[in-house]
């Protein structure tokens, strides 16, 4: 009966949080365009609902009424499990994500390693979608996604050691309290624009988003899929995108901590601080998408292992040498 | 308990069962999918003892990126026909059957010698001299052990692992001729006065552009 009751608590708890991140994505794509459209001076989605913002639910009511198609030429059980695993990886990075202290689904040593590993597990979804779909475009659109995804969580993982040096833990609430004097943002600012270039590269985001190139390459790893299953990695691939907004406010942004701790602004609940820091950064996301053109394959490669890896090695030198010369290493 | 055992079993069932169809499967690319199954519930194994810094480097580095460049070797060079054929002509594979067993004797021989009837010198192994706390993560007690004790060793490994790299890089690249590729600096360093010319041309004799 204790297990019973163990088990329920924990599904509770999931729920709690899955329902509210599946939700927002939902506000997020709706978001994204209004943004898209408000830089084009469009009106955007505003027809369903108040401001359009049923939009995203009309869309994914359409979706699960629409047939899933499988193509007779594919590999049935990789065609069916790539959406899922895309779908799955996006949601469990979630359960290391802090909203506040103590306020976390789980509270792992190496939450950092661990979200490192789910979004670079994350890949496999798009290999496996492009190859089981059997047809050339889907199979061109994953390579290129696989070689860019690889080559920009390089960086990433750079970036994340520069924090990891100034923090001395991989613990996600460790790493958001050792901010409370001043926001990594400041001493680490490049590390911050390399962060969110990097991000956008990782999730597949326009200027960066030649996987799914609509001139050259149909929508890469997508073409084939249809209905519930083409929602799915549309889902998985907004919770990304969300998930790495909060990753960036947490390393770089102080996570739920208030920007001035003074009397107001601590009376705010810290899970709303980090929601509003999450959506600073998307917005920022939008206006990316908007205004830059795409890039081309060889200057996203070149960008990638060029410049970025040797500058972000750069700074982890700079940032380890100037925090042992000034005797500011974090101790155990 | 009874939850970690179900766990334990569970997992390690999947591993097994995983590394048996690696070399079951008939196709090539579901073989390094079950590759990456078996990574997957071993790394889950090493987070059950506690190591969870070698768990979670394992799914970094051997699912996150070893195994995407398996997968792609494997879908490039179409390698799922060429096994079929191995295995269904018979004069080919009467070839492969021998050295296979040869050099699986070899390794199971090995792995005798090793758990077995190898000693270590005491001073190498001596399990009392790396206590590990409980007190501090084992990602730190990790840290402490490798920078301090096993420092040379660890640097060692590392300039073995850079002389790979350029190693392979050295041995792949080759320089193309005939190749017409986009200089990046000649690109953004354009003038508009070179890169346009206005020409006056005349009805039927046209114009020369190229010298």
């Amino acid at each position: 009966m204790e297990y019973i009751n163990l088990v329920f608590e924990e599904v509770y708890k999931i729920l709690f949080l899955l329902v509210p991140v599946l939700v927002s994505v939902a506000m997020i794509v709706w978001l994204d365009r209004r943004v898209w459209a408000f830089v084009q001076k469009r009106q955007g989605p505003n027809v369903v609902g108040p401001f359009g913002l049923l939009q995203s639910l009309a869309d994914a009511l359409k979706y699960i009424f629409k047939e899933v198609i499988i193509p007779a030429s594919s590999n049935k059980i990789i065609f069916i499990l790539a959406p899922i695993i895309t779908m799955t990886l996006a949601l469990i990075a979630w359960a290391v994500i802090p909203f506040g202290e103590n306020q976390v689904l789980a509270n792992i040593n190496v939450g950092i390693l661990y979200i490192f590993a789910v979004s670079s597990l994350g890949v496999y979804g798009i290999i496996m979608g492009g190859w089981a779909s059997n047809s050339k475009y889907p199979f061109l659109g994953s390579i290129r996604s696989a070689a860019q995804m690889v080559s920009y969580e390089v960086s990433i993982g750079i970036i994340i050691i520069n924090v990891l040096l100034c923090v001395g833990s991989l613990n996600l609430s460790d790493i958001v309290l050792a901010q409370q004097n001043i926001w990594f943002i400041i001493p680490l600012f490049p590390m911050f624009v390399i962060f969110f270039i990097s991000a956008l590269a990782e999730t597949n985001r326009p200027p960066f988003d030649l996987p799914e190139a609509e001139a050259e390459l149909v929508a890469g790893y997508q073409t084939e899929y249809s209905g519930m299953m083409y929602a799915m990695f549309w889902l998985g691939e907004y919770a990304n995108i969300l998930l790495m907004c909060a990753l960036g406010s947490i390393l770089f942004l102080g996570g739920w901590l208030s920007p001035i701790d003074l009397y107001p602004f601590n009376l705010i609940p810290g899970a709303i601080w980090l929601i509003l820091k999450i959506l600073l950064l998307f917005i920022l996301f939008a206006l990316v998408k908007a205004v830059v053109p795409r890039y081309r394959y060889d200057q996203l490669m070149r960008l990638g292992w060029k410049i970025f890896l040797p500058f972000s090695l750069t700074y982890v030198v700079l940032t380890a040498s100037y925090l042992f010369y000034f005797n500011l290493l974090p101790s155990l | 308990m009874v939850a970690h055992a179900i766990f334990f079993y569970v997992f390690s069932i999947i591993a097994v069962i995983s590394a048996i169809m690696v070399t079951v499967s008939k196709n090539t690319v579901h073989s390094v999918f079950f590759l990456i199954l078996d990574f997957i519930s071993i790394s889950c194994l090493f987070i059950m003892i506690g190591a969870e810094f070698l768990g979670m480097i394992m799914l970094i580095v051997y699912v996150g990126a070893v195994a995407v460049l398996f997968l792609f070797v494997v879908m490039m060079l179409n390698v799922a026909q060429q096994k079929n054929q191995w295995f269904n002509s018979e004069v080919t594979s009467s070839g492969h059957i021998p050295v296979g067993l040869i050099i699986s004797t070899i390794i199971f021989f090995e792995l005798i010698i090793v758990v077995g009837g190898w000693k270590y010198k005491p001073e190498l192994s001596n399990p009392n001299t790396n206590q590990i706390s409980n007190e501090i993560s084992n990602t730190h007690s990790l840290g402490q052990v490798l920078y301090t004790d096993y420092i040379h060793i660890f640097q060692i490994s590392g300039m073995i692992l850079l002389i790979a790299m350029i190693g392979a890089i050295v041995l792949t690249f080759r320089r193309r001729e005939g190749v017409k590729t986009q200089s990046y600096l000649k690109q953004i360093s354009r003038e508009r006065s070179e890169g346009i010319e206005v020409l006056e041309v005349q009805s039927n004799k046209g114009v020369k552009i190229d010298d």
